[in-house]
Parts: C-alpha cells; sequence; structure tokens
C-alpha cells in the first residue's frame, strides 16, 4: 500500500526565455512590493553563467544548503542537525547578509522638483531603503544580467568552477542563457526541515511549500536551509517568506502570476502524483548522478489502474486524477522525457524542472558555417560540444551529461522532423527513432512545446467545492463575529493583531457604497500615486479616498 | 512591616506575574503575527555573531542560577552535604562568569544597536524601554551581588530572598523577609517585577517559543489545507460537509 500525495509540479523551457524579467517584475507587484520585502525576489531571471541571486548561492560548500548524507548513509541537514541548529539559533553562522543580496534602494525625485534654478539639470540621487541614506549603486538582482561584467564576474559562478577544469570561458565563443527560477516546492524539503517552530509546512493536497506566519519566530534557520535560498527574511515584520506557488489563483484553477504573464509562454504547470513513503529513500540514493532517476522513480504514473486505485484509496478526488492524466509536466518529464530537475544533487527532490536550452548548441554551429537546424550536425555538435552540455549537466543532473545530452538530442530530432514536415512537405521517421520517439509523439511534443494554448499548458484542477464555504468566510454566519471585532489594526500598529477576514472589508466597502449620498467621490478617486516611486514608506497624499467627515 | 514595604514585596510581586501571565495570554490570542525575534541579522552580523550568543548563553547560565538559587532551599543543598561555603564559592564564581559574559554580550549588543545606521533605524520605542529595564535589572543584579560578595563580607540571600520568592508561589508571602534585605538586592527585585510585566508586550516574548520541540519533531512538516482555510475556526454546527 503506497501512499499517494499529489503535487503541483512546473516546468520551464528554457529555449524560450528571452530574459525579459517580466515574470520577476509581475510577480514582485503582486506579492513583494511592500517594506522589508524590497530585495525580496519570489521569481528571479538569472543569466548563465552568472553568480545569481544571491551572488553564489549554488556554493553549497560556503552555504550549506539542502542535504547531504552521514557517515551511515541516511540523510541529514548540510547545516548541521537538530542540536547543532539549536545552538546557532542566536546567531545564525550561516545566513546571507543583505550585501549578499544587495541592498535596495529608491530615488530622491523630489530633488527634481524642489532643486532651486541652478545651470545643472538636477538628479534624483539613490537613497539606501535599508539606512535612509544617500548611497552609490554596486550591486542588484541581476547586475550580472546578459554577462554584463562577465570577465570579472562570470569566472565566480559556482557552476561555472566546476566545469572550469574541462574549458576555459572563451568568450569569442561565449555562450549563455536565462535561468528564471521560483520555490521548487521540493518533496524533501530542507527549508522546512530546518525551521524550528514547524512554522513551515509543505501542504498535503497540493504540495505547495508554505510558511505559516502566526508560527514563525524568525529563526532565520529556513534561509540556511532551502540550498535555492529562495526563502527569504523580511526584515520589517522578522519573518521568513517565500513563493507562495501563487496558491490562491491555484486553488480556483488559474496558473500563478510568473506563468500566466510569460512573454515567451515558457512555462508549465500540471500536477504530478507520488509516492510520499518512498521520498526519504529515493533521497539518500548514494549516487548523486542516480538521483535524477531516483526521483522519476518516485513519481507515479497516473495512467495506471493500479495508481489509480491507490490514489483514490489515499483521498485524492477524482477531478484531480483526471487532471493528473493531462498534466502537461509530466508528459514532459516521462513521455518525452525533455525536462530535467534543477541540482537534484541538493537532495531535495526540487518539483520545479527545466527543459534545457538547444540554443547555445544551435548558435555554435550557426557561427561556425553549418546548417545549425539539420539532424546530423546537431547530433553530432551536441556530443562534440563539451562547454554548454558539462555546464548543464552540473546545473541539471549533477554533473551527469547524458540525461541532458538525451534531451538535447530529442529537442533537436525535433526541430529537423518538423522542419522536414513543414519545408519539403516529408518525414522522416528516422530522426525521431534515433531518439527513441514515434514521429507523432515528436509532434505532440512540438505541439506542446510551440503551439499549445492555455488550457494545455497549464492543467490545475480547482481546490475542492465542499471546502468553498470555508474558503469563501461571508458564506457562513456572520461576517462581523470574529474575535476582535473590525479593526483597523493591532495594538502594536500596523499589521499587528488577528489579520481582517477578506469579508469584513468587503462588507464595509459595499455599506459604504450603498449608504453614502455623497456623488463627489469619483473625483477624490483621481488623485494618482504613482505606485513604482512609492518608499512604501508612510501614506501618500491620494493613495486612498479621503476620509469623509462625519458632519 | 510598613505600608510601603506591603505595597512593594507583598502585592507588587502578584500585580507582575498577573500582568506576565494575562499579557502572555492576551498577546498570544490577538498579536501572533508580531510575536517573533525581530532579529537584526540581515543588516549586520559581525558583532551579531559574538554578542549574541554570550549574551544569551550568559543570561541562561543566570537564569539556572536564579532557580538553583532562589527556587531550590538552602536545607535541601545542605543535606546533600554542600555547605554554605562551598555554596557560596560555587556561586559566586560561576555567577561573576556567567554575568560578566551576558553583561559584555549585553553591551556588544547595544553598542552594535547605537551605532550600526540600519539596526538603530529598526530600533522601536518599545525596544528601547525593554533595553533599558533589561539592562538596569542585569546591572543591578550583578552590582548586588560584587557588593555584597566581594566588597562587603557577604549576603547569605538564601535566608531572606529565597524564602520570600518561594512564599510568594505558596501565597503565604512573607514580605518581612525581603524587607530586611540590602537595599541592592531590593533595586533588583524591584526592576526585576518590572521588567516581567513588560516582559509579554515587548519582543522578549521569543522567550515562550523557544523552538525545544524541534529536538523531537518529524523533519518535515505536511500540513493540510483544511486546518486552517479562513483566518477563523467553524463555528460549531457550522462545520463544512464533504471530505471526511
Amino acid at each position: 500500500m503506497t501512499r499517494v500525495m499529489a503535487q503541483l509540479a512546473m516546468v520551464m523551457n528554457l529555449d524560450k526565455c528571452i530574459g525579459c524579467h517580466t515574470c520577476s517584475v509581475t510577480c514582485k507587484q503582486a506579492w513583494t512590493n511592500r517594506t522589508g520585502t524590497e530585495y525580496v525576489w519570489f521569481n528571479n531571471v538569472e543569466t548563465r553563467p552568472g553568480q545569481g541571486y544571491p551572488r553564489t548561492y549554488e556554493d553549497q560548500d560556503k552555504w550549506k544548503g539542502g542535504w547531504e548524507l552521514n557517515r551511515r548513509g541516511r540523510l541529514r541537514l548540510k547545516a548541521g542537525g537538530r542540536l547543532r541548529k539549536l545552538l546557532t539559533i542566536f546567531a545564525n553562522p550561516l545566513l546571507p547578509s543583505i550585501g549578499d543580496y544587495y541592498e535596495p534602494w529608491t530615488y530622491d525625485y523630489d530633488r527634481l522638483f524642489s532643486a532651486p534654478v541652478t545651470g545643472d539639470t538636477p538628479v534624483a540621487r539613490p537613497r539606501s531603503l535599508i539606512t535612509g541614506e544617500p548611497m552609490k549603486i554596486t550591486w542588484s538582482a541581476n547586475w550580472d544580467d546578459d554577462l554584463a561584467g562577465a570577465p570579472e564576474l562570470a569566472p565566480a559562478d559556482p557552476v561555472l568552477r566546476k566545469v572550469s577544469d574541462q574549458v576555459k570561458l572563451e568568450f569569442e565563443r561565449a555562450f549563455m542563457f536565462y535561468l528564471p527560477r521560483i520555490c521548487e516546492h521540493c518533496l524533501n524539503p530542507s527549508c522546512v526541515a530546518s525551521c524550528p517552530s514547524g512554522a513551515m509546512y509543505k501542504r498535503s493536497e497540493d504540495g505547495i511549500v508554505l510558511v505559516d506566519q502566526d508560527r514563525c519566530r524568525g529563526w532565520r534557520m529556513c534561509v540556511t536551509g532551502c540550498p535555492y535560498k529562495k526563502v527569504y527574511f523580511n526584515h520589517r515584520t522578522g519573518k521568513a517568506e517565500k513563493c507562495t506557488f501563487c496558491y490562491p489563483r491555484a486553488e480556483v484553477g488559474i496558473p500563478t502570476v510568473c506563468s500566466e504573464t510569460c512573454v515567451g509562454r515558457l512555462r508549465y504547470i500540471g500536477l504530478i502524483l507520488y509516492d510520499a513513503d518512498r521520498v526519504a529513500d529515493a533521497a539518500s540514493t548514494p549516487d548523486e548522478k542516480a538521483l535524477f532517476e531516483a526521483q522519476k522513480s518516485v513519481m507515479l504514473d497516473p495512467r495506471d489502474p493500479e495508481v489509480i486505485a491507490e490514489a483514490r484509496a489515499s483521498g485524492i478526488p477524482e477531478d484531480w486524477l483526471e487532471a493528473a492524466r493531462n498534466s502537461p509536466v509530466y508528459k514532459l518529464i516521462f513521455d518525452y522525457g525533455v525536462a530535467l530537475p534543477l541540482h537534484p544533487e541538493y537532495r531535495t527532490m526540487p518539483m520545479v524542472w527545466y527543459i534545457p536550452p538547444l540554443s547555445p548548441v544551435v548558435d555554435v554551429l550557426r557561427d561556425t558555417g553549418h546548417d545549425g537546424e539539420r539532424a546530423g550536425n546537431l547530433f553530432g555538435a551536441i556530443d562534440a560540444l563539451r562547454i554548454p552540455i558539462g555546464y548543464l549537466a552540473e546545473l541539471f543532473s549533477a554533473g551527469d551529461p547524458e540525461p541532458v545530452r538525451a534531451a538535447l538530442r530529442r529537442l533537436a530530432a525535433m526541430r529537423s522532423y518538423m522542419r522536414g514536415i513543414n519545408l519539403a512537405g516529408e518525414r522522416d521517421e528516422s530522426i525521431p527513432a534515433s531518439v527513441g520517439l514515434g514521429g507523432d509523439q515528436v509532434e505532440e511534443m512540438y505541439r506542446l512545446l510551440a503551439v499549445a494554448p492555455y488550457d494545455e499548458r497549464y492543467v490545475i484542477p480547482k481546490a475542492h467545492a465542499e471546502q468553498g464555504a470555508r474558503l469563501e468566510e461571508l458564506a457562513t454566519g456572520c461576517s462581523l463575529d470574529y474575535e476582535g471585532g473590525p479593526a483597523m489594526g493591532g495594538p502594536f500598529g500596523e499589521a499587528s493583531g488577528p489579520p481582517a477576514p477578506v469579508a469584513v472589508e468587503n462588507f464595509h466597502e459595499q455599506k459604504e457604497r450603498q449608504a453614502t449620498g455623497d456623488l463627489g467621490r469619483a473625483d477624490e478617486l483621481r488623485g494618482r500615486v504613482n505606485l513604482l516611486n512609492w518608499d512604501g514608506k508612510g501614506i501618500p497624499d491620494g493613495l486612498f479616498p479621503k476620509r469623509k467627515d462625519k458632519s | 512591616m510598613s505600608a510601603l514595604d506591603v505595597t512593594l514585596w507583598v502585592i507588587a510581586p502578584y500585580v507582575a506575574l498577573t500582568v506576565f501571565i494575562l499579557g502572555h495570554a492576551w498577546r498570544y490570542r490577538y498579536d501572533k503575527f508580531g510575536w517573533t525575534t525581530r532579529s537584526s541579522q540581515l543588516y549586520e552580523s559581525r558583532l551579531l555573531r559574538i554578542g549574541s550568543p554570550l549574551f544569551h548563553f550568559g543570561v541562561l547560565a543566570v537564569a539556572l542560577g536564579h532557580v538553583g538559587g532562589l527556587v531550590i532551599p538552602k536545607t535541601w543543598t545542605e543535606a546533600v552535604g554542600v555547605s554554605e561555603h562551598a555554596y557560596h564559592l560555587a556561586a559566586v564564581v560561576l555567577g561573576t562568569v556567567a554575568g560578566v559574559c551576558t553583561v559584555a554580550g549585553l553591551a556588544i549588543l547595544i553598542y552594535r544597536r547605537r551605532t550600526v545606521g540600519p539596526v538603530f533605524t529598526a530600533t522601536t520605542r518599545n525596544d528601547k524601554l525593554m533595553y533599558a529595564l533589561l539592562a538596569l535589572t542585569i546591572m543591578l543584579g550583578l552590582a548586588a551581588t560584587v557588593m555584597a560578595n566581594i566588597v562587603g563580607g557577604g549576603y547569605d540571600y538564601r535566608t531572606t530572598i529565597s524564602p520570600w520568592f518561594r512564599s510568594v508561589f505558596y501565597l503565604q508571602t512573607e514580605g518581612q523577609l525581603m524587607a530586611t534585605a540590602p537595599i541592592l538586592f531590593k533595586l533588583h527585585v524591584l526592576s526585576a517585577m518590572v521588567l516581567f510585566a513588560v516582559w509579554p508586550f515587548t519582543r522578549l516574548v521569543h522567550l515562550l517559543t523557544a523552538p525545544v520541540g524541534y529536538l523531537t519533531r518529524p523533519y518535515v512538516v505536511y500540513r493540510s489545507r483544511d486546518d486552517r482555510a479562513g483566518s477563523r475556526p467553524p463555528r460549531r454546527g457550522w462545520e463544512p460537509a464533504g471530505r471526511t
């Protein structure tokens, strides 16, 4: 009897990422445009090779994120066991400082208006959002974007350092690609395991990893525990925050903000069924290079009648099973075999997977005067070019080039096969056969990767209707009848005290709209505030409509 | 006993205790989100890495010492063969080491809080009051020990202060015991009572949720969405039907 659990997972197709940062910006506007989270990017896009964000986070010899095996071959947190965690709780020696991220800033915009008349144009100087003092900007979340400063910065890339004995960084033949990153919502999350308070948890319905803001005490161990450095410390509230997989959206069946707004449509969201009891075993696989296959072995085939029966027995609803059968993520990992996990060697069993980029290979081919779309050329190049393969293998398969090579060969086969169909009208079945796929499979894969519509890229089952009454607080009982009653803030100022239910806020708003006899309010709303210029401190004029006098 | 003595040594302890207990209960109920250490390590960690462990381990040792001195009656230690002299020697030596660590740690932390820009900006008035009271209590305690033992001829608080402390919990408070104690001890006890009374309303609440449960819980925590959906529990009779 297996314990079947469902997990919302994501696949990103790196060939399609143009590095526009739209995902990062929309995510930030949705989740972290608040004081205390200025430096927090639940989603960020890194240029590879590059140091990443925070700087060199992949150097686990330094940061000690994730798991390792102890002498008896059992899983242990790399940063130390429970006792060690409690003994270093007063000053976590492995916490990145704000300098490892960057010092957030705003600009002194007022200066542009208030400067006295002089011969020079006034300048809005940068001001630190940490100290409030004028500062010099020397780093940011994507300072090395598009290989900026790469001759000095890229050699510090921890992934590049691992392959540097194979390859010198020759910038005449520089390759680069973009790596968008969110929280991996791991099956074996080391951040959850590191949390002394037990405030972090994995949701048993959909596997989303969350921080309970009411139970977090700010011990900061999760930041150390996460090898991807995707748990952040809100320096205003003193609590940890992380990517939520946009769970309020996922619960109603729509994709995350980063996926929804992705210009290249490179993200896929779907359900994976897995055997929860075998996760720890698989994560303790001794050989790092076997971890990729071990993780695949934990995931279950949603079309297998036995799995379906066991999933039903584990309480997974029918519509979720249906979604699992249609999951684009499952197809990309298993049917087409082109998706790979990010850093499986951290032993956290990450659930945001990537289709490695073929473009660096194609670019090199084209630059050397070859036809970059011909199957023979591509296959030859994939085998010959050690730079991209070695680097990608360090990212996606713990250094084993085989899975990366196999994925790239399939992508190359798809390119040539589809070009044959589109340009010459011929189906060269030997191309898909050489990578172990059928022609129809390759066409399906092409459809999913290139032209699939919204509801094929995002197959997200809704949270259950019978829970609706709880999710929508208005439905049962009087909405004002909660502890503390309607209040604007707790005894310790803004944001303290119990949260006001959304239903209460709606109630007051509607009541006011119905009861007001004043038609002039529409004008008041016209005072505009540019939220991009607002540093989050205080309430600028015009942010809210003016409060009406009682008279 | 004068009216003042009764107020200070019989009434005040109960006021402080009541506020301490009810304050925690109230804060836990109404301000779970504010219940945090509000760590400033992100801003500065070089000084913190020296000062914070020094202070915290020091103050934990001091707290243990207080348990030994106040809670365990003199008769018990004598029954197991620890003479007054031996007890005194151990208490003074260990107490001084722990006290010096605590004070040194606190000094580093206060220096850091005042001089490191971001840390000072993040300091609230509440924090300043807490720091003042905490420092005052610790300094008075150390001063009382030093004056009594090293400068003076020694003071056996286990015949006066300790029985008074225990009597508070027996609800048979013997205020006259405290009334005879040296002035520094009195001041130390008074400032400690004020500290305990403001404790639940400061960031010191993090002590009550020290994560000792971490040692025994399973590593990965699973939680069902059903546990906490909505921001309040359903009322009786309104539990949702459906999956059981």
